[in-house]
């Protein structure tokens, strides 16, 4: 045996299969010492999936699941977009509010489980939905109030590496308090999927996802554009001095950004875990990184470009999952579906910087 | 006629080695067209940055309408009644006219999260009001034809106009106007001459910084001269037009280290 073939092996993945790709095969059958999490990630993503390739229903199959994946993208992606419209700031802790949103959700899910055995799943979802958004908006509002805005004049790049940490601390605190193991979220939606066309699936999870997404998305613009919050939130985007000349209270409106943000991020939260079934410390990176590549693609500090650019991720990350074993020639198969995120990231930051629908990169000091 | 709307202490401020302001003080009374003149770096827009709290006076105080005002919370002084506009334009580009004067209304209404989101009566009426409000004021400096067009792509003189509106959305006691007729041709400059009287009749009071000598003094009930970060002068404008002071100031009077 060639020796990339044990260093392949020695991560987990048949080396044969490498070698001799098995046309139609099933890709679960490759997947062997994952960590538990993935594992099931990707059994939920691949059971999600018809087995065989290359038909019609395998394409819309995996468009609808770019859809989901892709509005919770958007909607993390919103968050970032907003802090960095508002602050020039990349918020990094934004994906571990995220995972802070799940884990109250989770929390509060099993504690109404336990105590009231008999309370339907509908309310269990909507009271610990409940308690996660306004953990979460106070969470985001602390994290503003104490760590960024004290180096709001400070160099860039003190802010940015204060909010590397802040996502590190999140992360700490999150293990700390509910351990290192991936909790199973409880099953809060029915199970059976729907099947609007023959052979597509979609579990109601899935459509709770799409409709709640496009509702908070309407909801932000309309907030942006038509009230007077969205107003001054715009006026401060533009320039803070002479916003607060003309009598807004951009301390205000910026902790009120951060705490929209991470409300939109409870929700995605609460989402993700309740669509793969997991929740663990460190399930806001991933999600966060992807989201934030969203933004960068669609336009970093514009609204329409998040939803664009998370949308346009998750259909991409999502086809390309589906075909990247043919397009590799077997020789990757859907676990590497990362690679598409951080390539377009790279191509995105090289040939278009300003993303697709971004006209301004922030030349604020 | 003679209540004072505004009373300057004493007000000093330093920039590393430059003393902007030192030692002003002057006293606005409500009602009245209030000039603030002097050469180029005598220190009027940064008196009107300390004035606004944009900057912190290392030296004095400001007493408005009784009360002294905070300093470093530009907010706070704008809802307590005093509105400004820019010498270089400094609209929300991105906004059109009318929301650049909606925007200014921000701080008179009480638009909290939680009723955005419930988006209940008192909300929705207030935004109703708000958006009458600014019409009438675009159509009161007369640029109401351009509602909805972005502010950035206004003609300069109109820009003038919209910034006007804009600091008056703010429902100001004081109007602080940092050079309007600059860049402006004579029929744009008499057109502004009688919007400010237009405004001054409305009961509001005006403080005016301006090269336009010529607006100075036809305009102003009372002028202050300021050269080098000190007041020179502080009179009627046929007065201070003979102060010696202020020529020399104006025309280099050569006593002056430059």
């Amino acid at each position: 045996m060639q020796p990339w073939l044990h260093a392949y092996a020695a991560l987990g993945v048949d080396a044969k299969s490498l070698i001799l790709p098995r046309r139609g095969s099933s890709i679960p059958a490759r997947l062997y010492l994952l960590a538990p999490s993935d594992a099931l990630v990707l059994y939920n993503l691949l059971t999600q999936v018809t087995p065989t390739l290359n038909t019609m229903e395998t394409l819309l199959q995996q468009i609808v699941n770019g859809l989901v994946v892709g509005s919770v993208y958007a909607l993390v992606a919103l968050g970032y977009t907003m802090v960095y419209g508002i602050l020039g700031l990349i918020n990094f802790a934004h994906g571990d509010v995220l995972m802070v949103g799940a884990l109250v959700a989770l929390q509060v899910a099993a504690y109404l489980q336990n105590t009231w055995p008999g309370l339907g799943t509908t309310a269990i979802l909507l009271i610990s939905l409940g308690a996660a958004v306004p953990v979460c908006m106070l969470m985001g509002y602390t994290i503003e109030r104490a760590a960024y805005r004290r180096l709001r004049n400070a160099p860039r790049l003190a802010p940015l590496i204060t909010a590397i940490g802040m996502s590190f601390l999140l992360q700490t605190l999150a293990m700390i308090i509910w351990g290192r193991a991936y909790h199973s979220f409880p099953p809060l939606f029915p199970t059976a999927p729907l099947q609007p066309i023959e052979g597509v699936f979609i579990t109601p999870v899935q459509v709770t996802i799409l409709v709640a997404s496009a509702v908070l998305m309407v909801a932000l613009v309309l907030l942006v554009n038509k009230t007077s919050l969205g107003r001054a939130m715009r006026a401060t985007a533009e320039n803070h001095r002479v916003a607060s000349l003309m009598g807004v209270d951009t301390n205000k409106i910026i902790s009120t950004t951060f705490i929209i943000g991470s409300g939109l991020a409870a929700v995605a939260g609460v989402m993700i875990s309740s669509n793969y079934g997991v929740a663990h410390y460190s399930m806001g990176f991933m999600p966060g990184l992807k989201a934030f590549t969203a933004a960068v693609l669609g336009g970093i500090g514009n609204l329409g470009g998040a939803m664009v650019g998370g949308i346009v991720l998750g259909l991409v990350e999502s086809i390309g999952a589906g075909y990247i074993e043919q397009l590799s020639f077997g020789l990757l198969n859907s676990s590497y579906q990362d690679i598409f995120a951080f390539v377009i990231l790279g191509i995105v930051l090289i040939f278009r910087p300003t993303g697709l629908l971004g006209e301004r990169v922030s030349d604020r000091a | 006629m003679s209540i004072v709307l505004l009373e300057a202490k004493n007000i000093s401020k330093r920039f590393g080695g430059i003393q902007a302001l030192s030692d002003v003080s002057l006293t606005i009374r409500k009602g009245e067209v209030y000039g603030l003149i002097g050469p180029n770096g005598a220190g009027k827009t940064t008196f009107f940055n300390v004035l606004t709290g944009a900057y912190t006076p290392d030296q004095g105080e400001f007493v408005f309408a009784g009360t002294e005002l905070p300093t470093g919370k530009p907010h706070l002084v704008v809802e307590r009644g005093i509105a400004r506009t820019f010498q270089n334009i400094r609209l929300f580009r991105e906004m059109t006219a009318l929301e650049n004067v909606m925007a200014g209304h921000h701080i008179r209404t009480d638009s909290s999260l939680f009723g955005i989101l419930l988006q209940n009566r008192h909300t929705r009426e207030e935004e109703r009001l708000i958006t009458e409000r600014a019409y009438e004021l675009l159509r009161y400096v007369g640029i109401e034809r351009f509602a909805d067009t972005l502010s950035r792509n206004l003609s300069y003189g109109d820009q003038r106009r919209l910034e006007i509106a804009r600091a008056l959305a703010t429902e100001p006691q004081l109007l602080a106007l940092d050079e309007p007729a600059a860049g402006m041709n004579a029929t744009e400059t008499a057109q502004l001459r009688d919007l400010i009287e237009t405004i001054r009749h409305d009961g509001v009071t005006v403080l005016l910084i301006e090269h336009d000598v010529k607006l100075v003094m036809g305009l102003c009930d009372r002028v202050a001269v300021l050269d080098f970060g000190k007041k020179i002068a502080e009179d009627v404008p046929a007065v201070v037009q003979k102060n010696q002071a202020v020529i020399e100031a104006y025309l280099g009077g050569g006593h002056h280290a430059h």
